[in-house]
């Protein structure tokens, strides 16, 4: 076993609860203000400025549906052309065998089918998902409240900053309404 | 569940009026409850008005089964299709279907571009129609085909023949649009339930519904970075379904227009066919939401204003295609078209005229009351005037497919249209099959987008409020 029993069964990370989105945005921003950048904030919606706060904001999610989108346009506009100019050429009505124009339905469909996927198979993949076990969900408060209406902070024990008893206090600090140590 | 907590479902909810898109004294907690408990109450406390809908409604779906049954064994000639009229209901069926599936698209992907926030309690719901919808749609032309087992031979695959299908023409621009159609409205409704999943996977009491919720809310934990590039994907499945909803109706309008047959061979047809798929959906739409919101006391989430607003909207659409119908007759008398000046008398005034002059009642002159603001607020009313529209629009396309064809250029080869027990069996079941699913829907997912609702929630409560500064400590 490559992974020893502390490994396993060690600490993830230190968790604050709050009940208002504001407390968790002011929460978050004093973190990445201590220095802490290994932390991730967990809401019940999406709120505006969080991920800012963590220090996220790349998501490379349009990169991909502009990657995926093109193949789409690339590949559908690629297929009707070969297969009415090489694969099976065929005179209809003397048209050209590249009758363009009439490609351009199909076209745009294959466009908007592969970037749509991609935007949703992308978005799970980079997000992880799915996953079917997650430290968070350890802590009885987050799995009952985290999808209601609590809001959550969790520094991670990765983190170079991190320091059990530091940081924890750091924590108590931002008026939470519960701090806890979360099991891996 | 406790008793209070079984009481409180049966309580009914007041409209807030035709102000305010949600009731007051929601919080975030009340409102997941409000809308998960449609779902997770117990089946002893369901409604009977829903038991006695789905099995009407599943009753209704046995005739779509033994239609089709029969159908297959004894080919399509079980239908009343013959020369000239080669179209009948399963074109006509296929093109009212899919219509009333762009008004899910319609609120979920064009209403979240231009911020209505209206379009919130009810994007849910519309999308599952939509796709519900499109599955009905779907089957038409497979079941048309003669041999539907052999339907694999619209897509172009490498076979051993080496034949591939004929990308001039329109009816292979529909596999397409179809195709792609009903894939992205699937993606844009389960990744808008993934967060509702998990929601209901929290709120859950019984293990097997933890898990059945659970497999499929994918383990979401609503990590910040995660909603960053949820909303990301979101908005531009958005931006992808916005023209996708407008070109699938105009390629499906592309069947009939692309040919030079008189009565469809117009360039109006793309832009009323549009128009006409979101009227006759937000008919629909109506049609749905008015009994369900009566019947799981949602009126302080499906409020007066959310009627209002698609009240207007099919106010709106059904203009248009009042123009689109007035552009036909015109263009008809203007282009100085033997053929086409007769169609146009023909469909009028011919053997199928009762069908145009119903249209035109339907479609055009009834839904003009919607100019009166209460008209627009009084339910009842509303609901039999979106049953007048869904009939209307199915008549438009009764009139386009069936008035067109039964008059060919030489009168030796003109003949009637009669459809059969098994068109009528197959259209019915197909309704039949579409409120099953709806009810299924309603009973077993959220009905309405929970994260949205509390998004919703929290713009009201800030509205308000100034937006909390940035604290002085960020960045040092």
């Amino acid at each position: 076993m490559a992974d020893s029993f502390w490994d396993r069964h060690g600490l993830y990370g230190v968790m604050a609860e709050f009940a208002e989105p504001e407390a968790l945005l002011a929460a978050a921003e004093r973190a990445y203000g201590a220095g802490y950048r290994k932390m991730d904030a967990y809401t019940p919606l999406p709120i505006e400025g969080l991920s800012e706060a963590i220090g996220f904001t790349r998501t490379f999610v349009s990169t991909f549906v502009l990657i995926g989108g093109s193949l789409g346009c690339i590949g559908g506009f690629g297929l009707l052309w070969w297969i009415t100019k090489i694969a099976y050429a065929h005179n209809v009505a003397g048209r050209p065998f590249n009758s363009w124009p009439a490609y351009i339905p199909v076209t745009f469909e294959c466009t908007v089918l592969l970037a749509s996927l991609t935007a949703v198979v992308g978005m799970f993949a980079l997000n992880g998902l799915p996953q079917p076990y997650h430290p968070v969900f350890n802590n009885p408060e987050f799995s009952a409240r985290a999808s209601i209406d609590r809001f959550f902070l969790c520094i991670e024990a990765t983190d170079p900053s991190f320091d059990l008893v530091k940081t924890k206090a750091f924590l108590a600090e931002q008026n939470p309404l519960e701090v806890a140590e979360i099991e891996k | 569940m406790t008793v209070q907590e079984l009481e409180e479902l049966e309580k009914p909810a007041i409209d807030p009026g035709p102000d305010h898109i949600v009731g007051a004294g929601f919080t975030n907690a009340t409102v997941t409850d409000k809308i998960a408990n449609v779902a997770l109450r117990p089946l002893k406390s369901t409604p009977l008005l829903w038991f006695a809908g789905i099995a009407i409604a599943f009753m209704m779906m046995q005739a779509l089964l033994i239609g089709s049954a029969w159908l297959f064994y004894r080919g399509v000639g079980a239908w009343g299709v013959m020369i000239p009229v080669a179209w009948g209901f399963a074109i006509v069926n296929f093109v009212w279907w899919i219509g009333i599936g762009h008004a899910g698209t319609l609120i979920s992907a064009i209403l979240l571009l231009l911020k209505q926030d209206w379009r919130t309690s009810i994007n849910r719901f519309a999308e599952a129609m939509t796709l519900f919808a499109v599955a009905q749609a779907g089957m038409f032309p497979i079941l048309h085909l003669g041999r539907p087992w052999l339907f694999y031979w619209l897509m172009p695959y490498p076979n051993s023949m080496w034949l591939w299908p004929q990308p001039r023409s329109p009816l292979i621009w529909d596999v397409f649009a179809v195709s792609t159609y009903a894939t992205v409205s699937l993606l844009f409704w389960y990744v808008g339930l993934v967060p509702d999943l998990a929601s209901m996977r929290d709120r859950a009491t019984k293990l097997w519904q933890k898990r059945a919720y659970g497999l499929f809310a994918l383990g979401w934990r609503g990590s910040t970075k995660h909603w960053t590039r949820y909303q990301m994907a979101y908005l531009l499945l958005g931006g992808l379904a916005t023209p996708l909803v407008v070109s699938v109706h105009t390629v499906v309008s592309f069947d009939f227009a692309i040919s030079i047959m008189p009565g469809w061979h117009t360039t109006i047809f793309p832009p009323y066919f549009v128009a006409g798929a979101i009227y006759s959906g937000f008919a629909m739409v109506l049609t749905l939401a008015i009994p369900t919101r009566k019947l799981f006391h949602l009126e302080d989430i499906i409020t007066m204003r959310h009627l209002e607003c698609m009240a207007k909207v099919m106010l709106g659409t059904g203009l248009i295609v009042a123009y689109g119908y007035l552009m036909e007759a015109f263009m008809a008398w203007y282009s100085g078209q033997f053929y086409e000046r007769f169609m146009y008398l023909n469909r009028a005034t011919g053997p199928y005229g009762w069908s145009y002059l119903m249209l035109i009642g339907c479609n055009i002159a009834i839904p003009q009351l919607l100019w009166l603001r209460s008209v627009r607020l009084n339910v009842p009313i509303l609901f039999v005037l979106s049953l007048v529209i869904n009939v209307g629009m199915w008549l438009e396309r009764f009139v386009i497919v069936i008035t067109s064809l039964h008059r060919d250029w030489l009168p030796s080869s003109w003949g009637e249209y009669h459809p059969t027990q098994v068109d009528w069996m197959i259209f019915v079941g197909t309704i039949g099959f579409f409120l099953t699913l709806m009810f299924l829907f309603i009973r077993i997912l959220p009905a309405i987008s929970i994260f949205e609702m509390r998004e919703v929630l929290h713009h009201l409560r800030h509205r308000n409020e100034p937006h909390p500064q940035p604290s002085p400590s960020h960045g040092d």
